[in-house]
Parts: C-alpha cells; sequence; structure tokens
C-alpha cells in the first residue's frame, strides 16, 4: 500500500517506535502523532477495504487509531508496532460490520481447503500502463472489484497484498491458519485477475463483465 | 520436474510470493515459456498484486489526518506527564523550596523596618557610631541638624541601629546611602525635609 514500506519497517524505525512507545507512556502524548504518522493512510485503506465506504471507513480507522493510544500498554514489542495497529482496524471494521449486519448481505463463502481454482480468462495482460491509476474510473473499476469478492478473501488479500503484512502477520491478525491464508491468497488474486484482465486489456471503457453482476465463481 | 497447467494455477500465488522451492520454480518457469494460457495467468497475477499494492489504490478523504489528530487531541489526558513524573516533579519542588528555607535561616534576619516606608541601606560601615532616638525610626551622625528628637538619643553602632530597624538619615548619611534609595524617599529634596517639621518621619525609603 505505501510505497518503501520496508524501508519505515526496518529495525531502526522499530527501535525509534519502541522509544515513541515509551515516550507515551511516560506521559508525552504528543509523541503518539508522530507514532502513527506513517501509518494513517494504511490504518485507512484497511478500513476503506472492509467497510467499501468512505464515511465509514474514515470513522473505523479514527476509532481503530484511538484505541491504539488507549491500549498502547497492551502492545508488545514482539510485534510490529504497524501489524498491530492494522489489526485493530480490521477488528474494529469487522465489529462494524457485524453490527450493521452487512456480514448478512453478502453469501457465505465456503472455502475451498484444496486451493484449486480454474481461471476463466485467459486473455493476455502483460503491462499495467504506470498512469491507469492516476484514472478515477479506474480506481472505481478496481475497487468494484475487491468489493464483489467474498469477505474472506478480500481480508486476505488486503492485509498481504495492499497492507504488506506477511503470511504469519496476516494469519495472526485474521485468527486463522498460515495454510488458510496462503489458500485464501491464492483465490482472492485470480479471481481479481480473472475480473481485471479483460479491462486492463483494453476493453475497460465498453466491457466490464463484473459490473454486469455476472461473477465467474 | 514437469509440472502441468493445473500446477501451475495451484502455485501462482506461491511462486510469487518467492514460496517455492528453486526446482519447482524452474520447472514452473519452464511450462510458463511454452504456455500462453499460464504465461496470461502468472502475469495477470503479478498485476493484480502490483496494481492493488500502489498507495495510490486508496484515495485518503481530505482532510482524514487533520480529524484523526483532531479526535485524538479530543481524548488524550490534558496531563502531560505521568503519575510517577508528577511525583518526581513535586518532590523536586518541594526540595527546591527546603532548599531555599535553610539557606535563609542560615543568613542572620532583621527585624522588620520601624517604617512601612523605608528601606535599608547596608552601605554605612557597621561599626560606625551613630545616635537614634528611642521613639523614632531614623538613625544620624551625632550633631546632624535633622536630628528631630533630641531627648531621648542613644549612641550605638549603625550595625546595631540597622538590626533594630531604624533607617540612615538621608542628610547626615547621604554620602552611604544609594542614589536610587534617595530618589524613592518620601521626601525627594532637602526642603520637604525640611518642611516636614516636628516629627522624625522616614527620610529613606
Amino acid at each position: 500500500m505505501v510505497a518503501g514500506v520496508g524501508s519505515l519497517e526496518n529495525p531502526a524505525r522499530q527501535d525509534y517506535e519502541q522509544r515513541l512507545i515509551q515516550r507515551v507512556l511516560d506521559g508525552e502524548h504528543e509523541a503518539f502523532y508522530e507514532l502513527i504518522r506513517p501509518y494513517e493512510r494504511r490504518v485507512y485503506a484497511a478500513a476503506f477495504a472492509l467497510l467499501r465506504n468512505e464515511a465509514d471507513a474514515d470513522d473505523c480507522a479514527q476509532e481503530a487509531v484511538l484505541k491504539a493510544f488507549k491500549n498502547i500498554r497492551q502492545f508488545r514489542a514482539e510485534a510490529k508496532f504497524s501489524t498491530w495497529l492494522i489489526q485493530i482496524a480490521v477488528n474494529e471494521a469487522r465489529m462494524r460490520r457485524r453490527k450493521e449486519r452487512a456480514d448478512l448481505l453478502e453469501p457465505i463463502e465456503k472455502e475451498d481447503e484444496t486451493g484449486s481454482y480454474t481461471p476463466r480468462d485467459f486473455a493476455d495482460w502483460r503491462e499495467i500502463p504506470s498512469e491507469v491509476l492516476e484514472r478515477k474510473e479506474v480506481r472505481e473499476k478496481l475497487a468494484e472489484a475487491l468489493n464483489s469478492i467474498g469477505q474472506i478473501y478480500r481480508e486476505v488479500f488486503m492485509l498481504r497484498d495492499m497492507e504488506q503484512l506477511s503470511i504469519e502477520e496476516t494469519a495472526n491478525a485474521l485468527g486463522i491458519t498460515a495454510a488458510s491464508v496462503k489458500t485464501r491468497l491464492l483465490r482472492a488474486r485470480l479471481m481479481l485477475r480473472d475480473l481485471l484482465a479483460p479491462g486492463l486489456n483494453g476493453a475497460w471503457s465498453t466491457k466490464l463483465s463484473f459490473a454486469k453482476g455476472t461473477k465467474p465463481w | 520436474m514437469v509440472v502441468r497447467c493445473e500446477d501451475v494455477w495451484r502455485e501462482v500465488s506461491n511462486y510469487l510470493d518467492g514460496e517455492v522451492d528453486s526446482g519447482l520454480r524452474a520447472a514452473i518457469e519452464e511450462h510458463v515459456r511454452g504456455c500462453k494460457r499460464c504465461t496470461a495467468v502468472v502475469d495477470g497475477t503479478r498485476n493484480v498484486v502490483q496494481i492493488y499494492g500502489d498507495e495510490r489504490m486508496v484515495e485518503v478523504p481530505l482532510g482524514f489526518s487533520r480529524r484523526l489528530h483532531q479526535r485524538l487531541e479530543e481524548n488524550m489526558p490534558r496531563t502531560r506527564r505521568s503519575f510517577f513524573g508528577w511525583m518526581v516533579a513535586a518532590a523536586a519542588a518541594i526540595l527546591l523550596a527546603g532548599g531555599f528555607e535553610v539557606a535563609r535561616s542560615s543568613v542572620p534576619r532583621r527585624p522588620g523596618l520601624r517604617s512601612a516606608h523605608a528601606r535599608s541601606s547596608s552601605h554605612v560601615p557597621p561599626d560606625m557610631m551613630v545616635v537614634a532616638a528611642e521613639t523614632g525610626k531614623i538613625f544620624h551622625v551625632a550633631g546632624c541638624p535633622f536630628i528631630l528628637d533630641k531627648s531621648n538619643l542613644r549612641t550605638i553602632p549603625a550595625r546595631q541601629a540597622e538590626k533594630e530597624g531604624y533607617t540612615p538619615c538621608v542628610r547626615c548619611m547621604k554620602k552611604y546611602l544609594d542614589a536610587d534609595a534617595i530618589a524613592q524617599s518620601q521626601y525627594g529634596t532637602l526642603d520637604e525635609l525640611a518642611d516636614s517639621k516636628g516629627t522624625d518621619r522616614p527620610l529613606q525609603i
């Protein structure tokens, strides 16, 4: 999600964050702003990917960061602060979805533990024009595609490919096994490829199969 | 190792994440080179990972950061220090106050000046013998024309006179007094002093 995430999460960054956390614990609350600054966008993106609504995601992200501040004493240094923060955002978004009973509106995804998935579309999609994401309608189509896959796949895909969490971190954040993360991730990626390949291959302006409500799975 | 299309589709995610061993990796790459469908699947899946991992994918609403900080600020405790921090600060303040008190107690105290308007002068030689009336507030050099009450004069060292709360006469002790002290005197000039007949009023500040 964030360019240069690796550089933000190197050991030096983690040491720096640990010192910031200690300052917050010592009562210097302003240090918390510096602590969360690199992750504000990621917290919002996580909330948006799960809630699919800008206003809800905005409020959810704020609530998640506030909970992180109030529960900073519970943070354990063996985890990365960013992972802990994203996990809080995911839990907050899940809780909101349950409260709004949004999960009931989505078809229940029966997980295929074998991980087998047969691609439906074999359109050639070799290049992504670098400027494609500059177009708002492209971003909207990408969001639409992401929203059309099941919640269990969207959560894993969001944490792994958008938030750049590791397999283990994703598993811990969602309370599932690493094997399940890999299985769901494979299906999420292939489903999105099936949805997007025809469009990104030049047909988006006239033909979008998922926009017509026809899902190949 | 030979792999089929189904093997590639099953492992494409692990392959892109670098989670397959070198043998399987080489086999997948060998297969993909000769399979148009698997090339499309691998390339397309790689593109999905790349395009959703771009930070431009999600547009953060305008003012999000400001709203976030405002909400945090509203919910942060007002105190800047932890309880421990405040205890340390309080202990330091007590020690500091105690130190001042000890320092003050080690310096001989002078009684209050006999005049609320007066200020003492520390420039009069302490061993100099001066005269002061029992009921007055000023001490003088003997023979000073401004000694108004001459009935109960005592001759004492200036040190003792100051200790008893007397203040030096601005006339006869002028050379020992601060210019500032004279300027702030209730009687700014000797003429004014002369007009204050009959009372040994404080001439010093």
